[in-house]
């Protein structure tokens, strides 16, 4: 034993080389990353953030004071200054589709500045900052001499989460929301309802959740759910964009609101079922303009979705009212009305609408779900001059064996045939979705995380940089460790192990 | 509180007579005759419903049980399904008369085993009836009044009015097979004790018996053995916190044992043995580049007296450390191309004449280490390969059939050479897919294979594995149950349940059960459970 000591020094030095090496592993990689071997030690005594003197937001700032006090304990997980400068305040608000996400980061000896031009910028540097940050095997901390800027390349980074086949518990979306802002991700596009249940507690119309969500007290979000999951969202840069998606994936609504749905005939008598929304009659849509200016009021979010995917026309082709009503209206009226409603707001649909329906606002967002030809999709919605939201390579709810990360990671969102590079530009983003039929709280986080870092990096990072997955395998392992580190449930990439293991069940 | 008392029948009686509550109530009673799982052989129960109290019902020994205060499973037991029946402290301040005063458990057999371990010979059988004022549980031995606990357990259903209810049942119940058994791979990703622990526990209450403990491969060597501490010193992925100390692996054996389960540790050579390497030195054999040693290594060296030293010392330790007649010896996937690169081992082929068939060198080195562990008195189980190979087995030997493709003709094989066996092929659970694979697993019949009743009969059960390339603490509970709840019906009620029909049912109250314990439990598809999981 006299002799093992200093040869396992050695060894240690060795392992700290290589771990020198390695800390270039931010997820999703920024975009201009310039690092050097020199690193600066840390002392969670002495460290702290500061807002810079030529900082628009100064202490009392919400947002960053939050934030600030969130990476202190991220970086310092055994304890409970650097240099914030924000160019405009705005620490009140809510971040928008127009939100500048940018930031420049420099870390040199003495101090790190961080650079940006909003407080949403901001965050995103802050996270930046603590995944720079390592512990050598004595637990002092050091941060390498780094330069970094960066930028996300869409705009919209979204993640879905489809609280209607399962019930997710409050608890489960907001631990949800810090892991998207650990990854960069920037909107949660909240499916609340649809047929199975309706757990958003209307104040308008409270008998949806009391008759159509599982169970109206233990399985609704109440409005101050609801606002807090807005305001954990705010404090974190995420925007919170909910679905009510109709006229299809309603039954759940028709329990609290007689006379909505279609009735559904068998020959020349009602069969007792119910289809889609009824498109004939006038309560219809007063129902649902009071619904909509509800969910105006509550989501302060400049976007709203509205649905409108797998319409069965079964059931409308089977009642005598709809069919002459279609041949008095035409066809595809009904989602303008609907839109109309929101005069102010952009509406997102599902691509269903775009490929049954003529005429469509042009300030109306496509979200692209369905698989198979995705690229000629966006090819012909972005010529027809839609922005659009690219998800179908993205439905991790469909789940294999083996590393499927990787299928996510090789998509590129942009390869597509399109004569303008107008056209290109059209695309403003994508969204991971976790569809809920086979998911609850039980196992949605280790679902969820890792897999969604895979697009979280396609949809920030710069392509010809990351295209190769394999480099992209050790950063994304040691990124997954970090998670569990900060209590999120991130599942294994494949075999091996993490300094810090989950700790629960 | 006295109000309450006194009003709840008046309002019962009233509610009751205009109908609804009477409806509500058959509806109910329904639900819970079906949400048993596994379903028990023999099982009939009636409308007539008795009301428990947590103020006044007891799990107690049966005046003429051989069991009493002293037999440690049992009282553990009593406590835990109690816990389990009624709930948290909350909701047991509910106050009402019991119409079911207590559950006796009579032990019929002079000895109750209280102190002794589970084995492929337990009789695991019992017999259940529940009627007014008392509910009786009979069987042989502790293990039996094990299973037959659950299934009480699992009969007691609360009303909407928060009371616990149970009709009036009579069970007679006991497994079609006697190894039921899960796998779980500690090597790939280390699982922490918590884990493996809860695991036990969702395993009693789907009346597995077997933990077939995947211990050590290739990637780690977590087992911290007294006699070769380096093993885990340097094979591990940390020494201090990726290890199963000696006091760990006995918390396991023992919090196994309370709920009637075996503990097989599999300890897989010569092959997946890379970890094994790093804490002893030339126990793998040098592969060769060309005419020099190329850094990496391949198997156990087969042609080292040391290597049969080693593993005569490491098995003595095992044979002592973990109590089962069994120890699970891997012997599969073994990969020849290094021993065909080694001069050396070139050498040894021609001296015993072997030819180039390095299957005949791994039967080889198989047959000497049966020899040694047979010499600690224990049997072993070993994958089909080893059997494939025609290595000499023991009688005792159990050939475990896991390769997917020919499963019917393998089992034809081993049985039609006398060998029991135990099916895992149809049940690796580490493929996941999208949607009810769960289905898949509870179709598979074990017996569909050609041959006698005789053969049919060395066919003792099954496992299903969980190995760990994708799986660690943060999924691997979610990923088990409740698939693995389709294996558990399969390998206990009879031949005839097959009904996937109902099976989804009672299996979706079942993983509501389970996550009500604090197991989580997936969901099979859209729904809800009454009380969410709320763990993470």
């Amino acid at each position: 034993t006299i002799f093992s000591a200093p040869v396992r020094a050695c060894l240690l030095l060795v392992v700290v080389s290589v771990w020198v090496q390695q800390v270039d592993g931010v997820w999703p990689l920024p975009q201009q990353l310039d690092q050097s071997a020199d690193r600066n030690s840390l002392s969670p005594q002495r460290f702290s953030f500061t807002y810079g003197r030529d900082s628009a937001a100064q202490t009392g700032c919400s947002v960053l004071d939050a934030a600030f006090k969130r990476y202190f304990s991220i970086i310092f997980p055994d304890f409970t200054k650097g240099s914030v400068s924000v160019k405009t305040r705005g620490c009140d608000g809510y971040p928008d589709e127009d939100s500048d996400e940018s930031y420049n980061l420099s870390v040199s000896e003495g101090q790190a500045v961080l650079r940006s031009v909003t407080v949403w910028g901001a965050l995103r540097g802050l996270e930046s900052f603590s995944q720079l940050v390592y512990q050598d095997d004595y637990g002092s901390y050091f941060i390498n001499k780094t330069e970094i800027v960066d930028f996300p390349r869409f705009a919209f980074r979204g993640l879905l989460l489809d609280t209607s086949r399962h019930y997710l518990p409050l608890h489960a979306i907001l631990k949800t929301l810090d892991a998207m802002a650990y990854s960069k991700f920037n909107v949660f596009h909240w499916h609340i309802v649809d047929d199975p249940s309706f757990p958003y507690q209307s104040r308008t119309f409270p008998d949806l959740s009391n008759k159509g969500a599982f169970h109206p007290f233990t399985h609704v979000y109440t409005q101050s759910d609801v606002m807090r999951v807005i305001e954990h969202a705010r404090m974190r840069g995420i925007r919170v964009i909910p679905e009510f998606d109709s006229p299809g994936h309603t039954q759940s609504w028709g329990k609290g609101q007689p006379n909505l749905l279609t009735p559904c005939y068998k020959g020349d008598v009602p069969s007792g079922s119910f289809g889609p929304v009824d498109p004939t009659v006038d309560t219809t849509y007063k129902f649902m303009e009071s619904l909509l200016k509800e969910v105006k009021f509550v989501f302060p979010d400049s976007y709203v979705h509205l649905g409108g995917d797998e319409v069965s026309f079964a059931c409308w082709q089977s009642n005598p009212n709809v069919r002459t009503f279609m041949e008095k209206m035409g066809f595809g009226k009904d989602f303008t009305k609907l839109e109309s409603f929101y005069m102010e707001r952009t509406s997102i649909v599902w691509q269903d609408v775009f490929d049954y329906h003529e005429r469509i606002p042009q300030d109306t967002v496509l979200e692209i779900w369905k698989g198979e030809t995705y690229q000629a999709e966006l090819s012909r919605m972005t010529k027809a001059g839609h922005r659009v939201l690219l998800s179908a390579p993205w439905y991790i709810n469909h789940i294999s064996y083996g590393q499927d990360w990787r299928n996510s990671y090789a998509v590129q969102p942009q390869n597509f045939s399109g004569v303008w590079s107008k056209q290109k530009k059209l695309v403003i983003g994508g969204e991971v979705a976790m569809w809920g039929e086979y998911v609850d709280a039980t196992n949605l986080n280790p679902r969820l995380w890792p897999r969604a870092c895979a697009a979280a990096e396609r949809l920030w990072s710069d392509e010809e940089k990351t295209l190769n997955a394999d480099l992209a395998f050790p950063r994304l392992e040691k990124f997954r460790c970090e998670l569990l580190r900060r209590g999120i449930q991130a599942e294994p990439l494949f075999v091996g192990h993490c300094k810090h293991e989950y700790d629960g069940l | 509180m006295y109000c309450l008392l006194k009003c709840a029948p008046l309002i019962l009686a009233v509610a009751v007579c205009h109908g609804w509550l009477f409806g509500d109530f058959v509806r109910k009673q329904e639900l819970n005759e079906i949400s048993l799982w596994p379903i028990p052989q023999k099982f009939q129960s009636s409308a007539v419903a008795f009301k428990l109290s947590p103020a006044s019902f007891q799990i107690v020994h049966a005046k003429q049980s051989s069991a009493g205060p002293s037999c440690s499973i049992l009282e553990n037991a009593f406590r835990r399904y109690f816990e389990y029946v009624f709930g948290d402290l909350k909701s047991r301040k509910k106050v009402y008369d019991s119409d079911l005063v207590e559950l006796q458990v009579w032990i019929t057999s002079a000895d109750p085993e209280c102190d002794g371990y589970p084995s492929l010979q337990t009789d695991e059988s019992y017999e259940l009836s529940v009627d007014e004022p008392s509910a009786v549980l009979k069987a042989a031995n502790a293990w039996g009044a094990l299973r037959g606990l659950e299934t009480f357990s699992q009969l007691v259903y609360e009303d909407d009015y928060g009371a616990n209810n149970i009709n009036k049942t009579e069970i007679s119940d006991f497994p079609r097979f006697a190894h039921r058994g899960i796998l779980l791979d500690s090597s790939r990703h280390f699982l922490p004790l918590k884990v493996i622990l809860a695991n036990l526990e969702a395993m009693a209450m789907n009346k597995f018996n077997v933990f077939h403990w995947h211990i050590v491969d290739d990637q780690s060597f977590p087992y911290m053995s007294r006699t070769f501490p380096d093993l885990s010193q340097k094979g591990a992925y940390h020494p201090f916190t990726h290890v199963y100390t000696p006091s760990d692996v006995k918390m396991v054996i023992e919090f196994a044992r309370m709920r009637g389960i075996r503990v097989i540790p599999e300890f897989d050579t010569p092959g997946h043995t890379r970890s094994w390497g790093n804490g002893i030195k030339d126990l793998l054999t040098p592969c060769y580049s060309g005419s020099s040693p190329s850094g990496t290594f391949g198997p156990v060296n087969p042609i080292l007296n040391s290597s049969y030293d080693f593993m005569t010392e490491f098995f003595k330790e095992i044979s002592t450390v973990f109590p089962d007649a069994y120890i699970h010896l891997g012997g599969d996937e073994v990969d020849f191309s290094c021993w065909k690169s080694n001069p050396d081992i070139q050498k040894f082929m021609v001296q015993q004449g072997f030819g180039t068939d390095y299957s005949k060198l791994e039967s080889f080195y198989v047959q000497r280490l049966l020899d040694i562990v047979a010499a600690t008195k224990k049997g072993y189980m070993v994958w089909q390969e080893v059997f494939d190979n025609g290595v000499k087995l023991k009688d005792d030997t159990v050939v475990e059939v896991w390769m997917g493709n020919k499963m019917e003709e393998e089992l034809q094989n081993v049985t039609g050479a006398g060998f029991t066996t135990i099916l895992s092929a149809p049940w690796y659970l580490d493929y996941i897919s999208y949607g009810q694979d769960w289905q898949r697993y509870y179709k598979v019949e074990p017996l569909n294979f050609p041959g006698t009743d005789a053969q049919k009969k060395l066919v003792i059960g099954g496992e299903a594995c969980l190995w760990g390339e994708y799986v660690d603490a943060t999924n691997l509970t979610p990923r088990l149950w409740p698939r693995a709840s389709a294996v558990a019906e399969r390998l206990w009620s009879d031949k005839s349940v097959t009904d996937v029909g109902n099976a989804y049912n009672r299996l979706a109250q079942h993983r509501c059960r389970m996550v009500k314990r604090g197991i989580p439990a997936e969901p099979l598809f859209v729904g809800h459970c009454r009380q969410e999981y709320m763990g993470l």
